[in-house]
């Protein structure tokens, strides 16, 4: 069933989903090749800065995104990534040093001083965009070979992955998600929360504050008789997978619930093992759900 | 701590600002407070982001400076979104938690603390440890509250989640020698 890839796409994986929640990065993997997607890893890439290095130094934050942008320009292709935040600080470096010339030039001057250059020809792209509007509704629904008409979806998109850029998908309304997990086959619910914040890093920083903004997300997924909720970020992912029972009392509501990529999903879609999906990672009790909702 | 901050600090702020990509539109704010209701963590802050903003302005940003505010921003981007006047306050909000960092004035320890073992940590390694990071932050802010986190540590090392082994890229060096270059040009 392994097509020969006909899309090959630089890819970013990330420090997160390659480390605690390297799930995704294994899932995101064999599902790209159940679809004829390589996914051909960025050589030697770097932590991105992520949301956390922007506070410390901009510029610096700026060169560490670059450089990445530079090894992909080299392979001259667009560059896949699966983490919100890791989209977000790779598109807005692209995107300033674009805009303004002096930014640039520092930038490029920082580069060469390591010893390689950015022209800013490379596409920063999740891998949902990726599968979404690259690959589309028949290459996908061809690959689907189990019946998950059962399973109820809460899609939560998250944050960073329709702000500040906009131009992928609703910042308020996020849809790209709901159209890939109704392809699958899944039952989709209608879900508010799917572009609020889980809290982020203030889930350790703050726990009172973070816990409760888990806790809204998780609460209303349940209120609204989802079976589970999909993520398509790492963070996003352990905070709200991670901390149930803490949050379950910060917002005095039952949180339990299992939270899944949505690699994940559209593996156990496609009929992959528990483990081509690390399931075993799993904090909440996914395969037990799966097991029981998803039919050959 | 110092209990004000000077008003020659608030100029500066107010320049580092303007030099931000679309920093200027932070004079075109009509205080709609659409940023402040749209904020999932204003209600932990001391002054939401309309009143950042008027502070700012009005060059009285001890008043922020001095409260825990800045640091609870989440980066959601959702007020940069909304904002009628196109300010990126998102932006502004890291603008100014590198001011509180730079000029040592924070008051609340732990996002500052968090952001600088995250920076320490990918200078060393090029990537993030988070492992290494929790343990730098913990150590630094409150290690009592680390023993809540071992049963979370314990299963997720149970499932082979934790990184024991920091990972260090190969090209380090060279990194290290662009971030050197990009100082020579400012603090931003």
């Amino acid at each position: 069933m392994i097509d020969t890839p006909s899309r090959v796409y630089s890819y970013y994986p990330g420090c997160s989903a390659t480390a605690t929640n390297r799930a995704y990065d294994i899932s995101a993997r064999n599902v790209a090749r159940v679809l004829g997607i390589e996914l051909s890893e960025l050589d030697d890439w770097n932590c991105c800065g992520a949301t956390t290095y922007l506070p410390i130094r901009e510029k610096r934050s700026f060169v560490l995104s670059a450089r990445n942008l530079a090894i992909a320009e080299k392979e001259g292709r667009d560059l896949a990534t699966i983490c919100n935040a890791c989209y977000v600080v790779l598109r807005k470096t692209n995107k300033y040093m674009a805009e303004d010339a002096r930014l640039r030039a520092e930038i490029r001057e920082a580069l060469r001083a390591g010893g390689m250059d950015y022209n800013g020809t490379v596409s920063v792209r999740h891998f949902l965009d990726i599968v979404v509007n690259d690959l589309g509704d028949g290459p996908v629904r061809g690959q689907v070979n189990q019946d998950l008409s059962d399973l109820k979806v809460a899609c939560y998109s998250g944050c960073q992955l329709s702000r500040p850029f906009d131009d992928l998908d609703d910042p308020e309304y996020p849809r790209l998600m709901e159209e890939l997990v109704g392809w699958l086959g899944a039952e989709v619910v209608s879900f508010p929360m799917a572009a609020k914040c889980c809290g982020g890093l203030a889930m350790t920083t703050d726990p009172e504050t973070g816990r409760v903004l888990s806790g809204k997300i998780l609460k209303v997924a349940k209120d609204r008789g989802a079976d589970c909720v999909v993520t398509a970020c790492p963070l996003c992912q352990i905070n709200l997978e991670a901390y149930q029972s803490k949050v379950a009392i910060a917002v005095g509501a039952n949180c339990d619930i299992p939270v899944l990529y949505f690699t994940q999903l559209m593996g156990s879609a496609f009929g992959l093992t528990p483990k081509a999906l690390a399931l075993k990672d799993s904090l909440t009790p996914v395969k037990v759900l799966l097991r029981e909702k998803v039919r050959s | 701590m110092k209990s004000a901050v000077a008003p020659e600090l608030s100029e500066e702020l107010l320049e580092r600002v303007y030099a931000l990509p679309h920093g200027e539109k932070i004079k075109e704010c009509i205080q709609c407070g659409t940023c402040s209701a749209s904020c999932p963590s204003a209600a932990a802050m001391e002054y939401s982001p309309r009143e950042i903003i008027a502070s700012l302005r009005a060059g009285m940003l001890d008043r922020v400076l001095n409260a825990n505010t800045v640091w609870m921003c989440v980066s959601c981007y959702s007020c940069t979104v909304r904002c009628p006047a196109g300010i990126p306050f998102t932006d502004v909000m890291y603008e100014l938690k590198r001011l509180e960092t730079d000029k040592g004035v924070s008051k609340s320890a732990e996002g500052a603390t968090m952001a600088k073992a995250f920076a320490e940590t990918v200078d060393q390694h090029g990537r993030n440890v988070e492992t290494k990071l929790l343990r730098k932050y913990y150590l630094r802010t409150n290690p009592l509250k680390a023993l809540g986190q071992l049963p979370l540590a314990m299963k997720l090392f149970l499932r082979g989640r934790l990184e024991i082994f920091p990972r260090t890229i190969k090209g380090l060096g060279n990194v290290h020698k662009m971030m050197a270059a990009i100082e020579e040009h400012g603090t931003r």
